[in-house]
This record gives C-alpha cells, sequence and structure tokens, in this order.
C-alpha cells in the first residue's frame, strides 16, 4: 500500500510585470505579447499553491508540518516577490521573461532546497483565476 | 425595484504614492505599496444597477448592453495599464481603490440610460480586499 500524502500550502503575493522580449522590437514583442507587454506594466494578484507528497512521519504524523511550509514560502517566495515590480526589482528576472511558467519554475527551484530530498514537491501557480501553470508535470 | 450586477475584471499596475510628502513619509503610510517600481493586482468590478423590469423583456436592462459600455467605458482605459501612469481619469489622483471606484462611477454614469440608476460600483483591489460606493447623493 502506497502510504504516501499530498499536502498543499496555499500563499500570495501581488506582483506587477510585462512581457517583453529584449530581443525583438517593440511591434514584434507587441504582435506576440498583445497588451501584456505595454511599456508600464500591469499586475496581478499571484495565488500559489505548494504541493509536497510524502510518507507521514509515524511520531508526529505529519508529511511536513504546514506553519513551517508556509514561514518557507512567505521567506523565500512572498518576502522576495511581493509588492514588487517583477522586471526591475527581482534578480530572477532581469534576464528571464516573467511569464507564469517561467515564474513558476523560478518558484520551484528557490523553495526545492528547503524540502527534504524524499519528499516531491510540486508548484500551482495562478496568474488570475482563470489562468494557472504547474510545476513540474 | 429589482437590482442587476455584472462583474468584469482587469489587470493593472500602481502604487500609492503622496507626491506632496517625502520618500520616507510615503513608506511610513502605504509601506511597500508604494513600491516605485509598482506592484499589481487582478482587480474585480461589480456594477450594480436597478430598475423594474421591462414587462415585455422581463429585463431590468438587458446585461450584454451593461458589459459593453463597463468595457468600453472602463476597462478598456485600465486593463493592462498603469493606474498612476496611463489613465487620464486617474490623473493627479491618488490610486487607491477608494479613489479608483469613484471615478469608475462618474465614467459609467452619464453613459447609463435614463430607464434604470446606477446603484452601486464595487471593487475588489485583492480578493479579500474590497470596496463599494454607491454614488455622490449616498
Amino acid at each position: 500500500m502506497d502510504k504516501r500524502v499530498a499536502v498543499f500550502r496555499k500563499e500570495h503575493f501581488n506582483a506587477a510585470h510585462r512581457l517583453f522580449n529584449p530581443d525583438w522590437d517593440q511591434a514584434t514583442n507587441e504582435k506576440v505579447f498583445g497588451k501584456c507587454s505595454w511599456p508600464n506594466y500591469h499586475g496581478h494578484n499571484y495565488e500559489l499553491e505548494v504541493k509536497v507528497v510524502g510518507v507521514p512521519d509515524p511520531r508526529t504524523g505529519y508529511v511536513i508540518d504546514l506553519k513551517e511550509l508556509g514561514d518557507i514560502v512567505r521567506r523565500e517566495i512572498h518576502e522576495r516577490f511581493d509588492h514588487k515590480n517583477l522586471n526591475l526589482d527581482t534578480v530572477e528576472f532581469r534576464n528571464l521573461n516573467p511569464t507564469a511558467e517561467n515564474i513558476v519554475v523560478v518558484i520551484w527551484q528557490l523553495l526545492r532546497p528547503f524540502i527534504k530530498p524524499e519528499m516531491d514537491l510540486q508548484v500551482r501557480l495562478y496568474e488570475t483565476p482563470r489562468n494557472f501553470v504547474e510545476y513540474p508535470v | 425595484m429589482v437590482y442587476l450586477t455584472r462583474v468584469e475584471h482587469f489587470n493593472a499596475a500602481h502604487r500609492l504614492y503622496n507626491p506632496a510628502w517625502d520618500e520616507a513619509r510615503n513608506e511610513e503610510v502605504f509601506g511597500k505599496c508604494a513600491n516605485q517600481n509598482w506592484h499589481g493586482h487582478n482587480y474585480e468590478l461589480l456594477v450594480t444597477i436597478k430598475g423594474n423590469p421591462d414587462p415585455e423583456t422581463g429585463f431590468v436592462f438587458d446585461v450584454k448592453r451593461l458589459s459593453n459600455i463597463i468595457k468600453d467605458r472602463v476597462v478598456e482605459q485600465i486593463d493592462h495599464r498603469n493606474l498612476n501612469e496611463d489613465v487620464p481619469f486617474m490623473k493627479g489622483k491618488m490610486c487607491s481603490t477608494e479613489n479608483l471606484a469613484i471615478e469608475i462611477w462618474k465614467e459609467l454614469a452619464p453613459h447609463i440610460p435614463g430607464t434604470v440608476q446606477l446603484h452601486c460600483i464595487r471593487l475588489y483591489e485583492t480578493p479579500r480586499i474590497f470596496v463599494e460606493y454607491f454614488g455622490p447623493e449616498a
């Protein structure tokens, strides 16, 4: 019997961004990214769901203490990105287009060192209530 | 009298910053909302009108038409914009959710036909923060 259980923690952050490929001119950026490329930025309420999969510790019954997971996510993600301009204020997206896809991979990379190696980590990121991405698949 | 609400949404950047104050005072009052490089939100806009259902259609108002009015007059001006920099009707005003709701009312009111009345602008800045404005006479 598989004894693994998935546990989830939700956090959120609000940020400004724009989608822009510096190798293209403004016209090509507009053609590909539409209004998401407008120069003065726009923004989102990002909702983050962090999933950890593992076998519950027999002493605590916990896969991971969700309060501790919440603290990790707030420290590593919320503190870094909340009320920031992703393009201008973060080192992670200085040279990386801040699409939801790229953001979710970066978030996974930032969190992975803080989750025990025997546990699986998956991140789901909502850019809007109707647009969301997951990594890894 | 029946109240009819249409929900629209838009995404925008903004910052809270009073140019009459120095940077330290802005930080003190507005915290991270004063970040000079902006931040942003998914705004949800609920526009409520009131009236009596038309006996022929059963409608207070054609809600598709209401949607088009909101999109043409408001969403078009603010979606994927920087509220402080790009939006003529917010020029010179503090870009708080409160003020945005008041200005959205002003933009919409002239375009709501006389058969119904504009009742309420409810504006969500985040799922947990929203304001309501019932017009200048409320």
